[in-house]
C-alpha cells in the first residue's frame, strides 16, 4: 500500500477515535439546552475526516501524486540519532540544567552528523549555550536553571 | 491635523526619541528572530524599560521600534530555517523559505523588508486620515462577521490544494481543526480531548506545531537527503539582494492592495496581522495569472510580499481601535494599552483631545519605527542571510536547538520538547506522504477563534439563520466559498 493511503488510512481509524470520544463527551446540565455544544464541530470533524480519509482510500492511484520514495537511499541512522538526542535533550534539560544539555546537545548531534573537530564544537556550543541562556534569563528575566540540580 | 503631525515630529525627531527607536529596532529584531519570542512577549518584557523612561511619548517610541523590529525578525526565521515564531509570519514561509532554498534568501529578505515598510507606512498613513471613521465601522463587527472572516482565512488552504491535492490538503485542514479542539476554550467549562494529561490542558502550544510542521521536517528531509537543501550556490548569490524592475514591477501592485486590505483587517478587533497575512496570500494567489499562481508556494515573490505587506499594514492598523476606542485589537495592542495605563495615558476618543502629544508621537513614530527599521536591516541581511552558507553539521544542529528553545520558552515545561519531537516525525511522514502541512497550521491557528466566534453567533441567534439574515456574514462567506472552490474547479482536471 502506498504510504499516502497509509497515511489516509490511519487518519480514519483517528476520526472515528475522535468521532466517538466526542459523542461520548459529557455535557453539563446547562449546556444541553444550548444551541452549540463542546461537543458540535468535533462531531462535524470527525464526520468530514472519515469521509474525506475514505474518499482518498478509494481514488484511483492515478488520481493522485505518486509518492513512491527509495527509503534505502536514505541515511536513516543519522536521523535516528537526531530524534535520540531531541528525546535526551528534553529529559535531561531539567536535571542537568540549560548550559550543560544544550552543549551535550550540539556536541552529540553534530558529532551525529560526522563532525570530528570537537575543540571547536565544544567552544561554539559553550558560546552558544552560554550567549543565550544570558539573553533569555539575565537580560529577558525567563527563569533557565543553567547548571545541574546539585550546583544550583 | 497638520499642527499635530508637526508636534508629532517635534517630539520623534529629539535625538533621545531617535537613539530609542534605533535602540527597539535593533532589539525587536534580534530578539525577534528567536522563535518563541514574538512581539507580544518582546515588548512584555519591554515594559519596565520603557516605564523607567518616564516620558509617555519616549516610551512608546522604544515600544514601537521593538514591534516593529520584532515583526521583522520573526520573518527573517520564517524566510531563513522555515521556523515561523509567530502566527502572523506563517504565511511567509511559504514562499519565502523556497526562495532562501533556492539561493535567493538576501533576496527574500530584501523584499520583506521593503514590503514590511511600505505596508507600515501606507498603513501610517490610512491611520492618520481615518481612524475616528473607521473605529465605528469596526464596531459593527459582530461574532457572525467575524466567523465569516475566519472562514475566508480559511481559504488560503486553496494554495496548497493543486494537482491532485485537494482532498489531502482538506483532510490536512481538518487535522489542524481536530488540533485546535483540544484543551480548554474560553466558551465550555471542561477541557477536551486532553486524554487525562495535565499538559495539554491549556491545548497544543501554537509555537510547538508550527516548529513540528515545518522546520522539523525540514531538518530531517536535509538529513535523511543531503541532497537537499541549498546545492552549490555561492555566498555572492545568498546575499545578493539585487531586485530586478520586472520584479519590483509585479510586487508593486500587491504591495497596493495588501497594504490597504492588511490594513481594514487589522482596524477590527480580533481579526489582526495573522488573518491578514492568510487572507492577503489567498487573495493573490487567486487572482494572479494561471502561470504564476503555479509558482506560489515554490518560491513566488508575489506570494512572499503579499503576507509581509499584509502583516505590516494590519499590525498598524490594529491601533485604530487602541488609540480611538481603548480596545486592543490584539495581544500585542493590549499589552501596549497596559503600557499607556502605567503611564498615566488613558487611550480613546479623548486622547486626541487630552493628550495630542502622544496620540500623534505614536503614529510619527510608526514612520521612523518602519524607516529605522529599513535603514538598518538593508546593510544587514547580507549578513543575516550568510546563515544559510554554514555548513550542515552545524547549521542542523542550531536549526534543532532553536526549534527546541522556542518550544520551550513558550510553554516552560519539558513535556512540550516531547510533543514538539513526535509532532516533527508524524509532520516528516506526512511530507513524504505528499500532504501539504501548510494547511493543518492554517487550520489550527483559525479553529479556535473559528468555533468561539460560530458558537457566540448560533448561541445569540438560536440556530444558523444568521449566515443568511446578516449582509455582512452572507457576502464573506460567499467570498469565502468562492476562494476554496473556483481554485479546486481549476485543478481538477490536472
Amino acid at each position: 500500500m502506498r504510504l499516502d493511503r497509509c497515511v489516509a488510512l490511519l487518519f480514519l481509524v483517528v476520526s472515528i477515535v475522535y468521532g466517538l470520544a466526542a459523542y461520548h463527551f459529557p455535557i453539563l446540565p446547562f449546556e444541553r439546552n444550548m444551541a452549540f455544544l463542546p461537543n458540535t464541530l468535533p462531531k462535524v470533524l470527525s464526520i468530514a475526516g472519515a469521509l474525506l480519509s475514505l474518499f482518498i482510500l478509494l481514488s484511483p492511484s492515478d488520481s493522485m501524486e505518486s509518492t513512491d520514495i527509495d527509503f534505502r537511499k536514505f541515511r536513516l541512522g543519522q536521523a535516528s540519532g537526531l530524534i535520540l538526542g531531541m528525546v535526551c535533550y528534553a529529559v535531561l534539560l531539567r536535571p542537568v540544567g540549560f548550559i550543560t544539555a544544550t552543549i551535550l546537545f550540539i556536541l552529540g548531534s553534530s558529532m551525529v552528523l560526522g563532525e570530528r573537530k570537537l575543540y571547536r564544537l565544544l567552544l561554539i556550543a559553550f558560546i552558544a549555550a552560554f550567549s543565550i541562556w544570558y539573553l533569555v534569563q539575565e537580560t529577558l528575566g525567563i527563569y533557565l536553571s543553567p547548571w545541574p540540580r546539585f550546583l544550583s | 491635523m497638520l499642527d499635530g503631525l508637526l508636534l508629532g515630529l517635534s517630539t520623534a525627531f529629539s535625538l533621545k526619541n531617535l537613539l530609542m527607536v534605533i535602540a527597539g529596532c535593533l532589539v525587536g529584531t534580534f530578539i525577534g528572530m528567536l522563535p518563541g519570542l514574538g512581539p507580544m512577549s518582546i515588548i512584555a518584557i519591554m515594559i519596565p524599560v520603557a516605564i523607567s523612561l518616564g516620558d509617555p511619548s519616549t516610551a512608546l517610541i522604544l515600544l514601537a521600534g521593538v514591534y516593529y523590529g520584532a515583526i521583522f525578525g520573526g520573518s527573517t526565521s520564517s524566510i531563513l530555517i522555515n521556523a515561523p515564531g509567530v502566527a502572523g509570519t506563517v504565511a511567509t514561509s511559504f514562499d519565502g523559505y523556497p526562495l532562501a532554498q533556492k539561493g535567493q534568501a538576501g533576496k527574500a529578505l530584501a523584499i520583506a523588508a521593503v514590503c514590511s515598510f511600505c505596508g507600515g507606512t501606507i498603513g501610517a498613513l490610512l491611520l492618520v486620515g481615518f481612524a475616528p471613521a473607521l473605529a465605528s465601522v469596526a464596531l459593527l463587527f459582530h461574532s457572525a462577521e467575524y466567523f465569516a472572516l475566519m472562514m475566508v482565512g480559511l481559504s488560503a488552504i486553496a494554495a496548497f490544494a493543486g494537482k491532485g491535492k485537494v482532498a489531502k490538503a482538506l483532510l490536512m485542514t481538518i487535522l489542524g481543526l481536530m488540533l485546535s479542539t483540544i484543551g480548554e476554550s474560553a466558551l465550555f467549562n471542561a477541557p477536551r480531548f486532553t486524554m487525562g494529561v495535565q499538559d495539554l490542558q491549556s491545548g497544543v502550544s501554537f509555537i510547538t506545531l508550527a516548529m513540528a510542521m515545518f522546520a522539523l521536517p525540514e531538518v530531517f528531509h536535509m538529513v535523511l537527503d543531503p541532497s537537499r537543501g541549498l546545492q552549490g550556490e555561492s555566498n555572492k548569490q545568498i546575499k545578493n539582494l539585487s531586485v530586478t524592475k520586472n520584479e519590483v514591477k509585479k510586487i508593486a501592485p500587491v504591495v497596493a492592495r495588501q497594504s490597504l486590505q492588511g490594513f481594514f483587517i487589522g482596524v477590527m478587533p480580533g481579526a489582526g496581522a495573522t488573518i491578514a497575512s492568510f487572507l492577503g496570500y489567498a487573495v493573490e494567489r487567486n487572482i494572479a495569472r494561471p502561470e504564476e499562481q503555479k509558482e506560489f508556494g515554490k518560491g513566488s515573490i508575489k506570494g512572499l510580499a503579499a503576507p509581509e505587506t499584509a502583516n505590516n499594514a494590519a499590525c498598524t492598523g490594529s491601533f485604530v481601535p487602541l488609540l480611538t476606542l481603548g480596545i486592543p485589537g490584539s495581544g500585542t495592542t493590549a499589552i501596549l494599552l497596559g503600557a499607556l495605563i502605567a503611564l498615566n495615558v488613558s487611550p480613546g476618543p479623548r486622547l486626541m483631545i487630552d493628550s495630542p502629544e502622544v496620540f500623534w508621537s505614536v503614529i510619527v513614530s510608526m514612520y521612523i519605527g518602519n524607516l529605522v527599521l529599513l535603514l538598518l536591516n538593508l546593510p544587514l541581511i547580507p549578513y543575516i542571510a550568510k546563515v544559510l552558507s554554514v555548513p550542515r553539521n552545524y547549521l542542523v544542529p542550531f536549526i534543532l536547538f532553536f526549534t527546541l528553545m522556542g518550544a520551550y520558552i513558550g510553554q516552560n515545561n519539558a513535556t512540550e520538547l516531547l510533543l514538539l519531537v513526535g509532532l516533527g516525525i508524524c509532520a516528516t511522514v506526512l511530507r513524504f506522504a505528499d500532504y501539504p502541512l501548510a494547511p493543518l497550521l492554517i487550520g489550527f491557528i483559525l479553529g479556535g477563534m473559528m468555533e468561539d466566534n460560530f458558537a457566540r453567533a448560533m448561541n445569540i441567534t438560536d440556530g444558523v439563520s444568521f449566515m443568511w439574515e446578516r449582509p455582512g456574514t452572507l457576502v464573506l462567506l460567499i467570498i469565502g466559498m468562492a476562494l476554496i472552490a473556483i481554485p479546486a474547479y481549476r485543478n481538477r482536471g490536472r
